[in-house]
């Protein structure tokens, strides 16, 4: 069997691509979801799960805004900023939750640190926000009434 | 083209653009019976939504299944114009993704 010139030339342009690609891969696994760290039962697992660690520092500079009481837990309104430079995520943990993480927010430089969304409870817990900032993790906590389960039903 | 899921709206002022979206979508916890099989309804929810300003990653959100139906997100990033682009990307949990387009206003 003879290789022709061009077949070489073409193994070595996939084999190029397949190398490029690998390269591209670590920073594109670093933002994925994480399913170990969504089907976590426990925060603390679900911390190291996320971020390799369960070290989390509590922080005046993480603000948290969730209501005292949530008449209903299917919508309950979640708000975190934060005044810290370097912020790279910021994610939101419900602790009695069946899988305590809710979600994972990347902040890219030049994005403000302040993310609205709504979650779901349970029921009556803890609401802890992480902030990712210079490779450090930040915290805020607040503990949410929760009068109507947002899960099962 | 399939109907839009994701509702935008993008407003600049000054140097910052403020981006307010809402998802259409069942975001199923997984959590849930049905009422008349007794059975577990399987999970389906939007697990990565990512948004571009200028082919520039502006947000990345990775969501799970304890995000409220209708998903609601706010940000704001620096840089947009009206009239520019907003292009976003989401991903469900069964591997169906879609992109649309937002105009920033």
């Amino acid at each position: 069997m003879s290789i022709d010139r061009r077949t070489v030339v073409k193994a070595i342009a996939t084999g190029g691509a397949l190398i490029g690609a690998s390269v591209l891969m670590p920073r594109i696994a670093l933002a994925a979801w994480s399913k170990e760290a969504f089907e976590a039962k426990e925060q603390t697992a679900a911390m190291n799960a996320l971020f390799g660690s369960d070290g989390v520092e509590e922080s005046a500079e993480v603000n948290l805004k969730a209501p005292d009481i949530a008449e209903n837990g299917a919508v309950v309104p979640v708000t975190v900023t934060s005044s810290m430079s370097g912020v790279e995520s910021m994610s939101i943990f419900i602790e009695g939750n069946p899988s305590p993480l809710a979600a994972e927010f990347m902040i890219p430089a030049g994005t403000k640190a302040d993310v609205s969304t709504r979650v779901r409870m349970g029921k009556t817990t803890k609401v802890t926000a992480v902030v990712k900032a210079n490779g450090k993790l930040y915290s805020a906590a607040k503990e949410v009434k929760v009068t109507i389960g947002g899960c099962g039903g | 083209m399939a109907k839009k899921m994701l509702k935008v709206k993008a407003k600049a002022s000054g140097d910052k653009t403020k981006v307010k979206l809402m998802a259409k979508h069942i975001m199923e916890s997984g959590q849930r019976k049905d009422k008349k099989t007794g059975e577990l309804i399987p999970a389906l929810f939007i697990q990565n939504l990512t948004i571009k300003h200028a082919e520039k990653v502006v947000f990345e959100a990775n969501l799970g299944p304890a995000i409220s139906k209708n998903p609601y997100l706010a940000f704001s990033f620096d840089g947009g114009a009206s009239g520019d682009e907003l292009s976003m990307t989401w991903t469900e949990n069964s591997g169906k993704t879609g992109t649309e387009v937002a105009a920033i206003k």
